[in-house]
């Protein structure tokens, strides 16, 4: 991963690429690369590195939230080095994850990330699409369903729920529509709705 | 109505009598052409019913029909989807009366597994009329077989004159039912009060 990230950086030095790392024992890190150069940096990854084949795109939807981080600072006269926790406020952004493979090398996968400014206004990313043709109704999907605006994608439509549909159901905050009021064992908050709506009747 | 001993005693003679009504229903509910559709996996199991193993032609409902304006039955099978119920509900419409309706599986009957999800509709009863509901996820096919039998009965014991007959016998039955439509959020409207009324359930206060 780390040779990956290097040349990159090597073949676009104004590029913002940045390796994330994942703590978990499966190590699965992956790349986050900024907006303005996804596009020049997939069609560096296609075509210098090999990865011909985008096996999957899929969205995330990340609220705003706080992040703890421990910090060495140096105190007093005798530079006296201390820990401290400092708590970040992290706003709210859509990503979109691509998940890379090179059939050629046998290699794979590189999971790249981008991230959307926030999530009300600015949902643009740029599309993938036109380096991993694969990406078209994933893409369409991770719109459907996340609000991930892909800008150069050929055809941006809602692909699993219909046109007129205005909300986007992976969203955190999307909340469904109350049509589960018969349940033959309810139980916890449909237990409550219902309640509530028989109290109401 | 006639003595079932006398019939029986006739008809050791050589004599068959019968009502209009028993011939009437005896003739259609030995032909059932179902309406030739798939939602999800259950349509897997319906086409294993329709082969040759299980053999739905022992019924006469072989005879699936890729057009409503030639079925009598619509068998769901399936999850519908709320993006698909319209189409459903709008492909019932186009089928001529006397129509039947089974609802196939869990997810036909209530959405199943998926009835907490925002995207499937909570059972086709919602929209129109069921005649049989066959649980299971999915079904075997002999589950669907005793539910086709189920409803060959049904059909054998429906009046056609008088008070309690078919619904559609009765002229004042409507024969359409409301289209939902695909709204901003969910379907409008999400159910049809004249066939679905949801059942307040309370549980036992622990």
């Amino acid at each position: 991963m780390t040779e990956v990230l290097q040349a990159i950086l090597a073949a676009i030095p104004s590029a913002s690429v940045e390796l994330v790392r994942n703590p978990g024992p499966s190590g699965q890190h992956s790349l986050l690369v900024g907006r303005d150069h996804a596009l020049a940096v997939a069609e560096f990854l296609r075509d210098t590195l090999g990865f011909d084949f985008c096996s999957n795109v899929t969205g995330v939807d990340w609220l705003p939230h706080k992040v703890k981080q421990t910090v060495l600072r140096k105190e007093g006269a005798d530079a006296k080095e201390v820990r401290e926790t400092v708590e970040r406020e992290v706003p709210g952004f859509l990503e979109a994850v691509y998940h890379l493979y090179s059939i050629a090398k046998k290699s794979g996968p590189l999971t790249l990330r981008v991230r959307t400014g926030d999530r009300a206004g600015d949902v643009s990313v740029p599309s993938l699409t036109p380096v991993w043709k694969s990406a078209e109704f994933q893409e369409r999907e991770a719109y459907d369903l996340f609000g991930i605006r892909f800008t150069g994608h050929p055809d941006l439509r809602r692909i699993l729920m219909w046109d007129g549909f205005a909300d986007h159901p992976m969203r955190k905050d999307y909340v469904a529509p109350d049509d589960c009021e018969y349940e033959p064992t309810p139980h916890g908050a449909v237990l409550a709705r219902v309640n509530a709506r028989t109290e109401a009747a | 109505m006639l003595d079932e001993e006398l019939r029986a005693d006739l008809q050791k003679r050589g004599i068959f009598v019968a009502s209009f009504e028993g011939l009437y229903n005896w003739g259609r509910k030995n032909s059932l052409w179902p309406l030739q559709f798939g939602l999800a996996c259950c349509a897997i199991e319906m086409i294993a019913t329709a082969a040759a193993r299980f053999d739905m032609a022992r019924f006469g409902a072989e005879v699936f029909r890729p057009s409503p304006r030639q079925a009598d039955l619509m068998i769901i099978a399936g999850t519908v989807t709320k993006k698909m119920a319209p189409l459903v509900v709008r492909l019932y419409n186009q089928m001529a009366e006397p129509k039947y309706v089974i609802a196939m599986g869990a997810c036909a009957i209530s959405g199943g597994p998926f009835k907490e999800g925002y995207n499937v509709l909570k059972g086709i009863d919602r929209f129109i009329p069921v005649d049989v509901a066959i649980p299971g996820c999915p079904p075997r096919p002999e589950a669907l077989l005793e539910g086709l039998i189920k409803l060959q009965k049904k059909i054998g014991g429906q009046r056609l004159f008088g008070a309690n007959r078919a619904r559609h016998a009765d002229a004042g039955d409507p024969a359409d039912y409301p289209v939902p439509v695909c709204g901003a959020h969910d379907l409008v409207p999400p159910l049809n009060p004249a066939v679905f009324q949801p059942r307040p359930v309370r549980r036992a206060e622990a």
